[in-house]
């Protein structure tokens, strides 16, 4: 047993937080984050020049990654800087591709955007009760009905797209400007597309796509419980700083009682997070996957709403200001619960698991 | 023990339902119930109409023009409201510093200051926090030093909420600078357009511009806007505190979300079946439910006590501590149903044919994070806490 990263993760770790500190900082993340197009090109290919698109790709597929540790790496910086680049997407459709055996190089070396179309109106986070569909047309497909919040769809050239083949879930490749794109930045920064297809050509991708939707979906389900990790850890930084720092009553106010703890409550339910992360990422890749990650993706959902809402309500009106970076924090952690399976998803998924047994 | 209302009251009741329908325009309640930002114009409007029905000041009693309700009446006013989505009356001149003329100030105060209060040409903003003194108030520093008739007011206060409407201010200053804090603070009106007096934006984290800083450099403010005697606005401030809660477990407000949730729940779906159907999520909503019927008996419990015996007391502090968490409960609930149609920003407008979710939806995730907002002012649930330990203990 061993729970250090190796010297090659250790280092894409601090390379990626070194370029972040830089690039990233909180006021001009706000700035990117929160004004269109919701991201900034030049931090997107500088980034996939340090090669953050290939840490999620194995090397039989051209990258240098692609374990369940890479990618808890890369996306608890991201979560740490709370960047707003759109490598969710990304991630997401590698899964796809690897599944259907497809060629990746221009996701790996950025050329090409790729975003992943899964949610509709009616069912935001179960690929069964899907209703997007799809025909065949002569020689290829076409693609009908709405699909909702896909992030990173905002500036995307390809998309993936799920949607129901003959009954069964399936997975379809659409050049993004055949499809009805209409994009908006979300409350905790960052970008997404609702997309209308109508008769829109598509290429299959994935016919019987079950495995592939949950590799996709294991995968996702780690990255955001990573970025949420690494949100936590610094919001839980700012929290202790004011408590040091901050005085009222003659004293600063981590010598209340009352406060202390109550932060160290969240600590331990931080490192929870974390241990369930790390337990997601060790099974990535095998059957016990999806309902490893039903378990961390419900468990970060129920802590992350937590360490959002206690760090505002420990540090008082100053975490309720826009000024504060400790509010953006706090929205991103709130806001990942919204992704790819909430904690009434994941404990649902959990619990017909134990019917079924 | 009878929690049937008294046919007086039953009455009363009707007949405030009766004003709201034939009174609250359709455009007042169609913008409260979208759930973004109130500009100044509803609020205004709402508050002249309320105005000129002499229900305004809601706590007033029949001698200064207010309508001389019982506790149990504002309760009903409070709940029929909500119910009707009629804007909150913003309580800063109703009722907090009404009240306090009533109490404090003098004869003069009273005929200029009441009688704009109740007819809504007064906008009051509440200047007590300042950057250093947010719960430990008695610290506060704003210096208000005495020059012949005036007195000279320098220093900041801040998150005064909707500063940006307000024409004028009602401020604690400190008046003397040695022995203990809170014997040397006073109570202080000022117009908002005295020279010196500066307002400055403050934007929350949902990005909405709801609370201001408010500097003071040199403000020259007439001593017969001292309210009461030099030196004793601590007793004035704690005597407002105490008016601010009447309301506090802002039932009626969550009646009407608990209300929006389950229409919500019952248009969402989830794997094919209304939302209100996964059990997961229902059991949510029975939780709070159940928490909102027992806070609304609470609530009628300490309304009965003080309507018997005058006061309050400090068991108050339980209605904000309740009532502001069964409040940011059901707004985590019409969040969370929304799943990943919350995640638009509400001011980034999607094209106009491309509804997100159900309709005034739109800003539910904003109002929730806005409403983290309600167990930090008026005094924070630790500072409630503090309070009734206090009382508790008597250590
Ligand atoms: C949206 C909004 C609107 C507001 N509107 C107004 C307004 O119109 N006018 C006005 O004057 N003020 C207003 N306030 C200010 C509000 O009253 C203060 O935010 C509040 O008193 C808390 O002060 P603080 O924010 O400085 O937090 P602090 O006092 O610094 O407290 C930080 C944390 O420490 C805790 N804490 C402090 N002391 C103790 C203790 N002894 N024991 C245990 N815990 C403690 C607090 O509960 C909190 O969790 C508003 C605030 C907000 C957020």
């Amino acid at each position: 047993m061993n729970f250090d990263l190796t010297e090659d993760r250790q280092m894409l770790s601090d390379t990626l937080r070194r370029y972040l500190s830089a690039n990233c900082v909180i006021e001009k993340r706000n700035e990117i984050a929160y004004s269109a197009p919701f991201h900034s090109p030049q931090c997107w290919s500088e980034m996939a020049e340090l090669g953050i698109p290939g840490a999620l790709v194995d090397e039989a597929h051209g990258g240098y990654g692609g374990t369940g540790f890479d990618i808890a790496v890369v996306f608890e910086e991201l979560g740490r800087a709370l960047c707003p680049e759109p490598f969710l997407g990304t991630l997401l459709a590698s899964r796809l591709l690897l599944a259907a055996g497809a060629d990746q190089q221009d996701l790996i070396d950025g050329s090409v955007r790729y975003a992943v179309a899964i949610s509709e109106l009616d069912e935001p986070y179960d690929p069964a009760f899907m209703i997007a569909s799809a025909t065949r047309s002569g020689e290829g497909y076409a693609l009908e009905g709405r699909k909702t919040a896909v992030y990173g769809g905002h500036v995307t050239d390809v998309l993936l797209v799920a949607a129901m083949l003959d009954g069964r879930p399936a997975v379809f490749s659409v050049e993004a400007k055949s499809a009805a794109l209409t994009s908006y930045g979300m409350i905790d920064g960052g970008g997404a597309a609702e997309v209308v297809f109508d008769a829109t050509p598509a290429t299959l991708l994935i016919e019987d796509a079950g495995k592939a939707l949950d590799d996709m979906f294991a995968a996702g389900r780690l990255a955001l419980c990573a970025e949420a990790v690494g949100a936590m850890d610094v919001a839980y930084t700012l929290l202790l700083d004011y408590l040091r720092t901050r005085k009222q009553f003659g004293t600063a106010i981590g010598k209340f009682q009352a406060l202390q703890h109550r932060a160290v409550d969240l600590l331990a339910e931080i490192e929870q997070a974390r241990s369930i992360t790390i337990s997601l990422a060790a099974a990535l890749g095998s059957d016990e996957a999806m309902p490893r990650s039903a378990m961390a993706k419900g468990l970060i959902g129920r802590v992350a709403r937590l360490v959002a809402e206690e760090t505002i309500q420990m540090q008082g009106g100053i975490a309720m200001t826009w000024e504060y970076a400790s509010s953006h924090y706090a929205k991103r952690l709130v806001m990942i619960d919204h992704q790819l399976g909430d904690t009434d998803q994941c404990e649902g998924e959990i619990i017909r698991r134990y019917a079924a047994a | 023990m009878d929690l049937t209302y008294s046919p007086q009251e039953e009455t009363f009741r009707a007949e405030v339902r009766a004003f709201l329908e034939a009174e609250l325009p359709d455009h007042i309640s169609a913008a409260v119930r979208s759930g973004v930002e109130l500009p100044r114009e509803i609020y205004q409007e709402w508050h002249e109409i309320l105005g000129r029905k002499g229900w305004l000041g809601t706590t007033w009693p029949k001698e200064y023009g207010g309508p001389g309700w019982t506790p149990v009446e504002r309760y009903i006013f409070d709940v029929e409201c909500s119910r009707a989505y009629a804007p909150r009356i913003v309580a800063f001149g109703p009722h907090m510093l009404g009240p306090v003329i009533q109490k404090f100030g003098s004869d003069a105060q009273k005929q200029d200051i009441l009688p704009r209060i109740l007819s809504g040409e007064d906008w009051w903003a509440q200047g007590y926090s300042e950057p250093g003194a947010g719960s430990d108030l008695a610290s506060l520093k704003t210096r208000a030093e005495r020059d012949g008739d005036h007195y000279v007011v320098n220093g900041q206060k801040t998150w005064t909420t909707l500063g940006q409407h307000a024409n004028r201010i009602f401020c604690l200053v400190r008046t003397k600078f040695d022995g203990k804090p809170q014997e040397g603070i006073s109570f202080l009106l000022m117009d908002i357009d005295t020279p010196g007096i500066e307002v400055r934006p403050i934007r929350l984290i949902e990005g909405g511009h709801e609370v201001n800083e408010v500097f003071f450099s040199d403000v020259r403010v007439p001593v017969s806007n001292l309210v009461g005697e030099e030196n004793k606005g601590w007793t004035i401030a704690k005597y407002l505190l105490t008016h601010e809660r009447t309301n506090i477990a802002g039932v009626g407000i969550s009646m009407q979300a608990l209300e929006e949730v389950k229409a919500l729940a019952r248009s969402l779906k989830r794997r094919g079946k209304p939302l209100i159907e996964d059990p997961l999520f229902a059991v949510r909503i029975a939780r709070v439910e159940s928490d909102l019927e027992a806070m609304k008996i609470t609530n009628l419990r300490m309304l009965f006590t003080a309507q018997k015996h005058g006061q309050p007391g400090p068991e108050t502090s339980i209605l904000k501590i309740k009532g502001t968490v069964i409040n940011q409960e059901l707004r985590d609930l019409a969040r969370r149903a929304l799943g990943p149609l919350a995640a638009p920003f509400p001011g980034h407008v999607i094209d106009g044919n491309l509804v997100m979710g159900p309709k005034d939806t739109d800003a539910n995730a904003a109002v929730y994070f806005n409403n983290r907002k309600t167990s930090i002012f008026g005094g924070s649930n630790e500072i409630q806490r503090n309070i009734l330990t206090k009382t508790m203990l008597e250590l």
